[in-house]
């Protein structure tokens, strides 16, 4: 699964840092009590920069859907189709969610509704950098 | 010349009330080109440009006009559809003589460029007042230049649109870093395109309601139907025969649950409309098709992915501002032309718009039941873009024949004295809602 790497910019390098600490630590925007991700220059909620800081969240969620891509434009990942694209709401924020390939999980299996971890995965071509993934909780 | 008309002229809030220029405008004209699979990169005369200009000059002379009486201008200048991008290539295309020495009038067409060309077939728009160079895709255009002529910008406005498409693969996603909007989605393997987001919010459908995938297969084939009374249709062209539930159930995922049968054929076409006054519009040489309302939803994702409950939201208030401009009810719609490019949110508007009193949940159980052009729920009469190729402009083309009675084999047994027709997916779109009756 090697996964496209992705290229951090002015505004999402602290969060890819934290990644690469294998901590999952979002925006959280202490005006709206809000969490944000993608990571944005301004809240979603509040359109402002200000009250923007960052907190780590625990790595709990459930599948919420799981669709599965036989053919691809994003060429690096060609060579894995058939694969999962899950996506996976927060259990501490619902309305916050993660796209999830589901290691471990076989394409067209994966169960919906179902509870996930976090884990950290190494990128491959980019020593010393991780992402964020989802796993089926055992 | 006025150029500039973004200011606030969006309806893309509720609580806006009644149109402000309810039935004051009309469509008066409608021209469209032919219809080919892709350009192929030779003919001068089936470019992008070329088919926009023979649109445009249908719709001026469907109105009675001639392009001296033209005074304003819309065009949606963007690259629509697949075109020849040289960041997907890695180099330049070769040119031709002018006007083609550019992109100009091949991948895109610019008001300049269609300027010249009425020019270059000396019948020159020659009193243009107002030209509108960046007007955005069909969807809110179509609201776009039905406000610009209420306004009073232009009496007579010609607004056209394009779909473009060249040869082999293209908007490949290369390289191993993903910079931008992308960082978010691209290594997990998503792909740029609506489908993927569609594809989740229609697997939650289907886990909210009740069904999967299988139970598209009646509106899918309905569409194909449809396309197939269409003339110039890509598949009355080039594959005249229907699909069955087999073919449908069998297609070739590509994000499944959506296969290559949920998708909308890339083609090269263009439509253009001919907007004036209400007043004027009864003085012209077709029966006046009024604009009753238009309305616009943008809602960008809190997070990466918009869910059902996004969706239904943001097509719920379209919908009220659309109905609430035109002073109207789900009941009053007679024809529904929604978008279908992919098969698997058109529900999210079917629902949203209570066509038939279609509630939230029932449209599975709407699609098994009798939607041909013949029957008692003719659900989205042009075919679409599944019916004809991804043309975005049939479902007007379709809405205006139906109103004037023209629309041939798929003209519609029942009553058709307004219809309501828009673009594109259920969080970014424009619709506008139009009728025969003024009062
Ligand atoms: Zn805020």
């Amino acid at each position: 699964m090697p996964k496209t790497i992705p290229q951090p910019d002015e505004v999402s390098k602290p969060f890819w840092d934290f990644v690469d600490q294998q901590k999952l630590t979002l925006q959280y925007c202490t005006a709206c009590s809000r969490y944000q991700y993608p990571v944005r220059a301004q809240c979603y909620d509040c359109g402002k920069a200000d009250n923007l800081t960052w907190k780590e969240v625990q790595g709990k969620g459930h599948i919420l859907e799981t669709m599965v891509v036989h053919d691809t434009r994003v060429v690096r990942r060609k060579i894995d189709v058939p694969f999962n694209v899950a996506l996976v709401s927060l259990d501490e924020a619902p309305y916050i969610n993660f796209l999830s390939n589901l290691p471990g999980t076989t394409a067209h299996e994966a169960p919906q509704g179902a509870p996930v971890e976090l884990i950290f995965e190494p990128l491959e071509g980019a020593p010393g950098r991780f992402i964020h993934e989802w796993r089926v909780t055992k | 010349m006025t150029t500039d008309f973004d200011r606030g002229w969006q309806r893309n809030k509720t609580g806006l009330g009644v149109w402000e220029h309810r039935a004051k405008v009309a469509i008066a004209g409608y021209g469209y080109s032919e219809l080919d699979r892709r350009w192929d990169g030779v003919s001068l005369d089936r470019t992008i440009g070329a088919f926009q200009v023979d649109a445009m000059e249908k719709a001026i002379a469907d109105a009675g006009l001639t392009a001296a009486d033209i005074d304003g201008l819309m065009v949606c200048p963007e690259a629509a559809g697949d075109s020849w991008a040289q960041a997907d290539r890695g180099m330049n295309r070769p040119y031709f003589d002018p006007p083609y020495d550019t992109e100009d009038g091949l991948s895109y067409t610019t008001a300049e460029w269609l300027i010249a060309e009425f020019a270059r077939r000396g019948t020159p728009l020659s009193n243009l007042k107002y030209i509108d160079g960046k007007a955005p895709y069909i969807g809110p255009e179509m609201g776009k230049a039905a406000q610009a002529v209420g306004d009073g910008l232009a009496k007579n406005l010609i607004m056209t649109y394009n779909m473009g498409n060249v040869e082999g693969r293209y908007h490949l996603e290369e390289g191993i870093y993903s910079p931008s909007g992308r960082q978010w989605s691209a290594p997990w393997g998503w792909m740029t395109s609506a489908m993927m987001q569609h594809a989740f919010v229609f697997l939650q459908y289907c886990t909210k309601y009740g069904g999967s995938r299988d139970n598209l297969a009646p509106f899918v084939i309905n569409q194909r139907r449809n396309g197939l009374m269409t003339p110039w249709s890509f598949y009355t062209q080039h594959e005249p025969y229907q699909i069955t539930v087999e073919d449908y159930l069998d297609a070739r995922p590509v994000a499944w649950p959506v296969t290559i049968l949920d998708s909308d054929r890339p083609v090269q076409h263009a439509a253009a409309f001919l907007f004036t006054t209400a007043d004027r519009a009864k003085d012209m040489k077709q029966k006046p098709i009024y604009v009753l309302s238009h309305a616009q939803m943008t809602r960008p994702s809190r997070s990466t992915m918009g869910t059902i409950e996004d969706h239904e939201a943001a097509t719920e208030d379209l919908v009220k501002i659309l109905y609430d401009g035109a002073g109207v009810t789900a009941k009053d719609l007679d024809v529904f032309n929604p978008y279908d490019g992919f098969a698997v949110f058109t529900q999210t508007y079917l629902e949203a718009f209570q066509w038939h009193d279609v509630k939230r949940g029932e449209a599975f159980d709407f699609y098994k039941g009798d939607i041909r052009v013949e029957g008692p729920h003719p659900f989205n009469s042009s075919g679409g873009n599944l019916g004809n190729g991804r043309t975005r402009t049939a479902m007007y083309t379709d809405s205006i024949e139906q109103l004037r009675g023209i629309a041939g084999p798929r003209q519609i047994r029942l009553k058709a004295e307004t219809a309501a027709c828009g673009q594109v997916t259920p969080t970014s779109n424009g619709h506008i809602y139009l009728s025969t009756v003024a009062d």
